[in-house]
């Protein structure tokens, strides 16, 4: 954890990591699981329980479908007997499916991809990459009505302590080129730019992509400060980036693709950066479906009542209950964190100090937002106070001598908006 | 109880910086720490007297609020007990025990409390205090009439006193060295003007305090003596003078800078000092009492709102969410 420094009285400075060329002859792979889980940013409802049910066997790489209208389907990551499918609700109350799969034996891949893979790009791309590790809603990108005018490939994470995608970016460069080819002709988008700390520039030029440098201090890689400073277009209060025509992607999804049309392989793997209770980190490749707790045994990392298990970075992840959650498509990085490390919330009222208008990115005055998230005025909070200007980058939470969980209150403000908004929607004039 | 492994689960992020509000107040506690030292030296034990009644009545005031007012016990963040000791800083020496036990009443109950405690208070609470004290018993902080019994080694006029009565040329034998030392009347812990720049000193690096409120009351302070002194120089006193003697320098860093009453922004933050300042000089020059610091930040207080609505343009805004 960094703390503040003795002296000190700008805002926060936290820098990303800098991947070493040597991470990438020591990632861990972590072996096959017992069980594992895949989760599907599907409602349980939508799904039609006599195309899968328990008891089915599945083969690694196999197309799923589970919902014939709109040829609905999952691509299942291990080979296994499935043992049930549940529901989940996730982050603000998000609904998911999850299917249990057990009895995990040694990979029998499903060869149709491999089968049909050297022709029909986009074709091939609907049927079976809805989801790339890096990029779960891959899908929303393939030969689209209204092409993104611009696709940004992050050469590094968004979040601090990640190396994910710089892995990405050195581990196989040729294949970062391939998947840019492959990429451009998929998405059909004019530009596509290659964001990189410093450090990669070397590798991020070989793949054909518009290189750009960026500072590697926190929040630059996130995409709305990206789309200020890089693209030099900023994102209007409530809008999002594809709104503007700018998709982002990461590079261990586009280094999937070449793998998946130049090779034929199904991507069922992932790069996790485990963080260690001390902070250190560990660069993975993990089956796609593993539950924590097979990573966490693998590795002998020993938790304890009390710790915090987070998907993602210390700033921008998401803390989970149980060890049993799997490795998802969209999981970078799980951080463990010591029970003694972790400092809670409380419930002191904003002293007023300033720190969060130093430091936050986009200029909200979050002193004055946050008297009106607490009392649950999130319409005047949007209005007066640019609850939507907000890029979710989580300094004011890390800042706040109070400790109040401001960046909690932006999130559930922007979701409370974003009902009222759906709910009024029917009754809207013409 | 069977026994299962649970995790703490929390939004991100998962990341603090450690700040925290006990550690804001024991710095600037820290901080004045010199200036109350030397004004316990230089006066006594009576001093010491006044400064620890000061502070704790302040913090039992306050434990009084939390069991009157249902609220979890908010003593150990030490809010409290710098609202005292700040306010024992304002008193002179002499200061009676029953002036210090209301002084302490009037800043935790009716300047902080009554709006709902720490951060919500729209008014400094010490000054506060202190204003109501100086309106309803002049007499007793008149440092010429309640220090007239002590006999230092140095001149025991105070300096602003002789200022609004006698002139520029009753002020022109102090030594401005001997001022900014400590070697000039007035409240106990807001003579010694260089232990007060070494603390706001430290406080500002630290990041404990606003920098662009410190500077900007003391070049207010300036510029505004600097222009009377230069249309009337027999009648106006020099801005160094103003500078180092009063309450100038506990109000730039302790008194103006305290969080809940001042702004946040920049803009605000330079106008919020610059205009307390001038409000200052204009009270001791052309108003009717002494020092007109106390009542200067008050009025800026007052403005603060008003003042913080100068804000920088939020990153896309737009007409709808105007």
């Amino acid at each position: 954890m960094v703390k503040k420094p003795f002296f000190g009285w700008g805002g926060p400075k936290l820098k990303y990591p800098v991947i070493k060329r040597d991470e990438k002859d020591t990632i861990r792979e972590i072996p096959l699981p017992q069980k594992a889980s895949i989760l599907l940013n599907r409602p349980f409802s939508e799904f039609n329980t006599q195309l899968i049910k328990a008891g089915d066997n599945v083969k690694t790489g196999q197309r799923i479908v589970f919902r014939e209208e709109g040829d609905e389907y999952f691509i299942s990551t291990v080979t296994g007997t499935v043992a049930n499918i549940s529901e989940y609700i996730g982050y603000t109350g998000r609904n998911y499916t999850s299917i249990f799969i057990e009895d995990i034996r040694e990979d029998r891949w499903d060869n149709w991809f491999k089968n049909v893979s050297d022709r029909d790009l986009i074709g091939n791309s609907i049927r079976f990459l809805r989801s790339l590790p890096g990029k779960p809603d891959f899908g929303g990108l393939i030969n689209p009505t209204n092409p993104p005018n611009t696709i940004v490939i992050n050469g590094i994470d968004e979040d601090l302590l990640v190396k994910t995608n710089q892995l990405s970016v050195i581990n196989d460069p040729e294949g970062l080129a391939k998947g840019v080819v492959y990429l451009r002709e998929i998405v059909n988008a004019g530009r596509i730019v290659i964001l990189v700390p410093p450090e990669l520039v070397s590798d991020a030029e070989k793949c054909g992509a518009e290189v750009k440098v960026i500072d590697p201090v926190y929040p630059h890689a996130l995409p709305k400060i990206v789309m200020k400073k890089v693209l030099n277009h900023v994102v209007p209060a409530g809008k999002t980036c594809e709104d503007m025509g700018v998709a982002f992607i990461n590079a261990e999804a586009v280094a999937s693709l070449a793998g998946a049309f130049g090779k034929g392989v199904m991507p069922v793997n992932k790069f996790v950066t485990l963080i260690a209770k001390d902070g250190a980190t560990m660069n993975l490749k993990v089956r796609i479906g593993t539950p924590v707790k097979a990573i966490l045994d693998h590795l002998n990392i020993i938790t304890t009542h009390g710790d915090r298990l987070v998907m993602g970075g210390p700033m921008r992840g998401k803390s989970i209950y149980t060890e049993d959650m799997p490795v998802s498509y969209d999981t970078d990085a799980i951080m463990i964190q010591d029970r003694d490390k972790i400092i809670i919330n409380a419930d002191i009222p904003c002293v007023n100090c300033g720190e969060c208008i130093r430091a936050c990115p986009a200029k909200i005055p979050v002193n004055m937002l946050i008297r009106f998230l607490e009392n649950g005025l999130y319409m005047e909070a949007a209005q007066e106070y640019d609850l939507l200007s907000c890029v979710e980058c989580g300094l004011c939470s890390y800042v706040c001598v109070a400790r109040i969980p401001v960046f909690h209150y932006i999130m559930l403000g922007k979701n409370e908006i974003r009902r009222q908004k759906s709910m009024e929607a029917p009754n809207a004039l013409p | 109880m069977l026994y299962r492994k649970l995790f703490i689960g929390s939004h991100a992020p998962f990341w603090h910086n450690g700040s925290g509000i006990s550690a804001r107040s024991c710095n600037i506690i820290l901080a004045v720490m010199p200036s109350v030292i030397f004004g316990i030296i230089q006066y006594g034990p009576s001093a010491l007297g006044v400064i620890s009644l000061s502070v704790s009545c302040s913090m039992l005031w306050e434990l009084m609020m939390n069991f009157l007012m249902k609220r979890p016990v908010s003593i150990g963040d030490g809010n409290a007990a710098v609202i005292g000791l700040i306010l024992g800083m304002l008193l002179p020496a002499a200061t009676p025990w029953w002036a210090v036990l209301t002084g302490s009443f009037i800043a935790i109950v009716i300047g902080k409390q009554i709006y709902g405690g720490i951060g919500c208070n729209p008014l400094n609470p010490s000054l506060v205090a202190f204003a109501i004290l100086t309106l309803a018993w002049n007499s007793l902080l008149d440092f010429d009439e309640v220090l007239v019994n002590y006999d230092l080694s140095f001149y025991m006029v105070y300096p602003l006193g002789a200022l609004k009565h006698f002139g520029v040329s009753a002020v022109s034998d102090y030594n401005i060295i001997d001022l900014l030392m400590g070697r000039q009347s007035g409240g106990i812990g807001s003579t010694f003007g260089l232990g007060l720049i070494i603390g706001g000193l430290y406080l500002i690096a630290r990041g404990q305090i606003r920098w662009e409120i410190s500077f900007s009351f003391l070049a207010g302070i300036f510029l505004s003596s600097y222009i009377f002194n230069m249309v009337d120089p027999s009648r106006y006193a020099g801005p160094v003078f103003h500078l180092v003697t009063g309450y100038t320098l506990i109000c730039a860093f302790f008194l103006a800078t305290e969080d809940s009453s001042s702004p946040v922004n920049f803009i605000p933050m330079l106008l919020y000092g610059l205009m307390g300042g001038a409000l200052t000089i204009l009270i001791r020059n052309i108003g009717a009492f002494a020092d007109g610091t106390v009542f200067a930040i008050l009025l800026m207080n007052v403005a603060n709102p008003l003042l913080d609505k100068i804000r920088p343009k939020a990153m896309g805004k737009r007409k709808e969410y105007a």
